[in-house]
């Protein structure tokens, strides 16, 4: 059992990785009523080439069926996991990412018989063509809710425009096309490979003893079999540099035009300590270029080219890094010329120190709040681990960060060729 | 404000349990401490509340993006952000709610608590001189506020009220609200109307302000590892208002529902969208302050409040026939809405399924395990909210809403001891009073280069 403090952040993690591979990690929060827990496979909507685990032949997978497996993941021969869950006083959920699908629950009452149910019922599949079957009418309601959503089509199909092959360019749903082709046997291959505890981590965190709560997952995982753990072998297509598609336009039943530009980042194959430390630096760029104290933000706030819905972001996973900036816009392409030219105006100057070190304040400030929060917390540790990061060390390697380390990202990533737009317009009628 | 009153410096305690809530009257607001070491940051929440109304609901709104657009010391968005940046990062925001036939202006401030920086800064002390400013001391030129922030805030506020057009579910719920309430205030969006924008003068803002700081009601909250008498000291020092304020009491909304259904509206609209929504009225006639307020809340948690609830259940599990299919109430207007995502086709069987839903809770149709978890999960729900100091300040916030003194423990054992006759009772007085339907036409999103 291994244990880590965090004296400035006044936080104790307990960890231990089990025989049969899986990683639980405690966090004692104490004050808080709420205990909330996130049992995690690395897999995703990117996972779907892969080799079966026991077979020789690499096999694809129709679109969205690692979102589809955790809708159905819920469902028993017994009946549906949610209310087993309501019955003991928690709420349960579920959300599956490009590279992640996580299954939860938050509860103020019996923490370890919900802890039980949460990881049987993620341990115990149970499919059949019938429920298969009576699940597709409802994710293609939950597909064409996302169609009709503006912020999601323009930010998807700004993803959709970077990338040639990777399949991070696929909605994380799927089509109801391509959800139609589902069958259960493809379900039980996709969990088979992707949900052993090697591939998985268990995050729990709350007003709880840490060490009794590991011993009583241990216990958990001692009375059951898994097979010997294996490497998942997944496979991706070459991808260039460029960018597949510079400019899109999606018409909607709108009143205001958005408009998102992203940048592709040319190498997304870091990890670790590498890739945390080129993350916050272009996050740390990227507020110091358009945060709401910067120069420009002003100028395109009086120029009526943003409002409030303005955001900016980078992230990178294995395989797949972008930024993106954007929001609602009176003129998106006024956007796209003015954020382009400042970019490029950012390129010629040097970089101001103070406006550093204000940026920095700022994202340390902004990370300290979101640790109130054990959603954040467990999500995004879980998210770190497995790009080999502790979520533990944003405030020292943000402390770490130099000036031409944000120079050197300011003239890498944020490249004329590297970038693509997409906005959502007013439909004519 | 219940038996606590709106005398100066008194001081009471309430809710010593679960949460440490001490409330003291300074200058005519209502300052209310919540003492906690489990945050890694200090919440100020300013709420201030007047009865919303058509006369002056648009420019409350234009109000709140204006005070958080810059202060006499920092008279630009720029600056202000600036000094919030040198705080560690210090959040701040302006936000409008309704909170039954209130429009609340919300005015959040964080920052984090210094013990947790490297290099220890007092940051508590500026942070609170900033907020007083926010409020106290808006970017002035001449005698009305600064035109150049009214003019940006009033774009920024058009984009805000068109973009609710934009999200459907929004839009929906938008419309069925002017349906639903055609002849009571609360039909009024709380963002105001976009057609009034423009015509709004920095004079007239500027005189409505004043009214705003002088008679409204305004409770401040801080929440965090701090202390009842210092953050006392500490609003003496920098909330000055003038002398002449004085909380207007006759502008406290006891509006009772009395409006009787004798017929259900249905409204139809149609748009190019992929998926139709569906989202229904209810009155309920309950509100807030009633002994009948916690069966209301099983009510509504049976119907439609949770994933076992009976919607879910009918709508999405058995019928397959939506995604989402939940319901949600409003604690002081007294409403309980439906809201559901469906094939346009499929509008009369999804009502049908859902005023069955109703029906069967009328009949006492509610099985042990349904209300038993209902009761556990609203039970968690309202001590996983206070978790978060928004969340706990918007539980407390309730209170003053309603004029109600009720501890967050009171209000638990109000749940507990809701029987399923309470519920059934409560359910006969739930009446469906608008249907809105915005249909689907199909094509949204088409695509080109």
């Amino acid at each position: 059992m291994g244990m880590k403090t965090f004296d400035q952040l006044d936080e104790t993690l307990h960890y231990e990785e089990l025989p049969n591979g899986l990683k639980v990690y405690v966090l004692e929060k104490k004050g808080f009523n709420k205990t909330y827990a996130t049992f995690t496979t690395h897999y995703g909507s990117v996972d779907n080439h892969f080799k079966p685990l026991g077979k020789d032949e690499n096999v694809k997978v129709p679109d969205g069926i690692a979102h589809f497996l955790e809708h159905k993941l819920f469902e028993k021969e017994h009946g549906d996991v949610f209310q087993d869950f309501s019955k003991q006083g928690a709420s349960a959920n579920a959300f599956t990412t490009f590279n992640r699908t996580a299954y939860l629950f938050s509860t103020t009452g019996d923490v370890k018989k919900n802890l039980t149910t949460l990881i049987d019922f993620v341990q115990e599949p149970y499919f059949t063509e019938k429920t298969v079957e009576k699940e597709k009418g409802i994710i293609g309601q939950e597909i064409r809710m996302y169609d009709d959503n503006p912020d999601w089509r323009v930010y998807f199909g700004l993803i959709e425009n970077m990338y040639h092959h990777h399949p991070v360019k696929i909605d994380i749903a799927g089509t109801e096309k391509s959800i139609a082709k589902i069958t259960k046997d493809d379900l039980y291959e996709c969990y088979e490979t992707f949900y052993h505890p090697s591939n998985m981590i268990l995050f729990i965190v709350g007003p709880i003893d840490a060490k009794e709560i590991l011993n009583f997952v241990k216990d958990n995982q001692s009375q059951k079999s898994f097979k010997e753990k294996e490497h998942i072998e997944r496979f991706f297509d070459e991808e260039p540099q460029t960018v597949a598609k510079s400019k899109k336009v999606i018409e909607m039943t709108v009143q205001t035009p958005k408009c998102y530009m992203g940048y592709k980042e040319a190498t997304p194959n870091r990890q670790g300590k590498e890739l945390m430390k080129h993350e916050l630096s272009v996050n740390l760029l990227l507020e110091m270029m358009f945060g709401k104290s910067s120069p420009n933000y002003e100028t395109l706030y009086e120029e009526g080219l943003i409002d409030q819905t303005f955001s900016f972001d980078y992230t990178e996973e294995n395989g797949f890094g972008f930024s993106m900036l954007g929001g609602d816009t009176r003129s998106p392409d006024g956007f796209v010329e003015r954020i382009s030219g400042m970019v490029e105006a950012f390129k010629q100057q040097s970089i101001d120190e103070g406006s550093f070190n204000r940026a920095r304040k700022k994202k340390i400030g902004a990370f300290l709040r979101s640790l109130n929060s054990p959603e954040f917390i467990a999500n995004q540790f879980t998210r770190y681990a497995f790009n080999e990061m502790d979520l533990f060390d944003v405030i020292p390697v943000f402390e770490s960060l130099t000036v031409p380390d944000v120079e050197e990202v300011l003239q890498n990533h944020f490249k004329k060729e590297a970038m693509t737009v997409c906005q959502v317009q007013k439909k004519k009628s | 404000m219940g038996k606590l009153g709106c005398r100066h410096n008194e001081r009471g305690t309430y809710s010593m349990g679960i949460v440490n809530h001490k409330k003291t009257n300074l200058h005519g607001m209502t300052v209310h401490t919540i003492e906690t070491k489990k945050y890694k940051t200090t919440s100020f929440i300013l709420q201030v509340k007047e009865p919303i109304n058509e006369k002056n609901v648009t420019k409350r709104a234009l109000l709140a993006y204006v005070l958080q657009s810059g202060t006499k010391d920092f008279p630009s968005s720029k600056e202000l952000r600036s000094a919030l940046d040198d705080l560690y990062g210090a959040t701040l925001n302006a936000d409008l709610s309704k909170k039954g036939e209130n429009q609340v202006i919300s005015i959040r401030m964080e920052v984090a608590n210094e013990k947790f920086l490297s290099n220890s800064e007092p940051v508590l002390d500026k942070a609170f001189h900033l907020l007083s400013q926010v409020l106290l001391a808006p970017p002035l030129e001449g005698d009305v506020f600064k035109e150049g922030i009214v003019k940006k805030e009033k774009r920024s506020l058009k984009q805000q009220i068109e973009s609710i057009y934009d999200d459907k579910m929004r839009y929906a719920n938008k419309r069925l609200l002017e349906e639903m309430y055609d002849t009571e205030p609360y039909r009024l969006n709380v963002y105001g109307n976009g057609d009034e924008v423009d015509s709004i003068s920095s004079k007239e803002l500027f005189d409505y302000y004043q009214e705003v700081i002088r008679n409204d009601k305004i409770d401040l909250y801080v929440i965090g590892d701090i202390s009842t008498d210092e953050m006392v000291e500490k609003v003496s020092k920098h909330f000055r208002f003038s002398k002449d304020r004085k909380e207007d009491e006759t502008k406290a909304v006891n509006a009772r529902d009395e409006k009787r259904i004798s017929e259900v509206k249905e409204i139809f609209e149609e748009q190019d969208v992929q998926q139709g929504k569906l989202h229904m009225g209810y009155r309920t006639y309950t509100t807030y302050a009633d002994d009948d307020y916690f069966a209301l809340q099983v009510f509504n948690g049976i119907f439609g409040g949770f994933s076992h609830s009976k919607l879910f259940m009918n709508v999405r599990e058995k019928e397959s026939l939506a995604y989402y299919a939940a319901s949600r109430f409003e604690s002081h207007k007294g409403a309980v809405f439906v809201m559901s995502g469906i094939e346009t086709a499929n509008y009369e069987k999804a009502v049908k399924i859902i005023k069955e839903q109703h029906e069967e809770m009328k009949k006492g149709n509610i099985t042990d395990s349904e209300f038993e978890q209902t009761k556990a999960m609203i039970n968690n729900q309202v001590l996983e909210t206070i978790d978060h100091p928004i969340g706990l300040s918007e539980v407390l916030y309730h209170n003053v809403v309603a004029g109600t003194d009720r501890s967050i423990e009171e209000w638990m054992e109000g749940i507990k001891r809701v029987t399923k006759d309470d519920v059934v009772a409560v359910a006969k007085k739930v009446t469906l009073d608008t249907i809105f339907f915005l249909k689907g036409a199909g094509t949204n999103g088409n695509e080109n280069v």
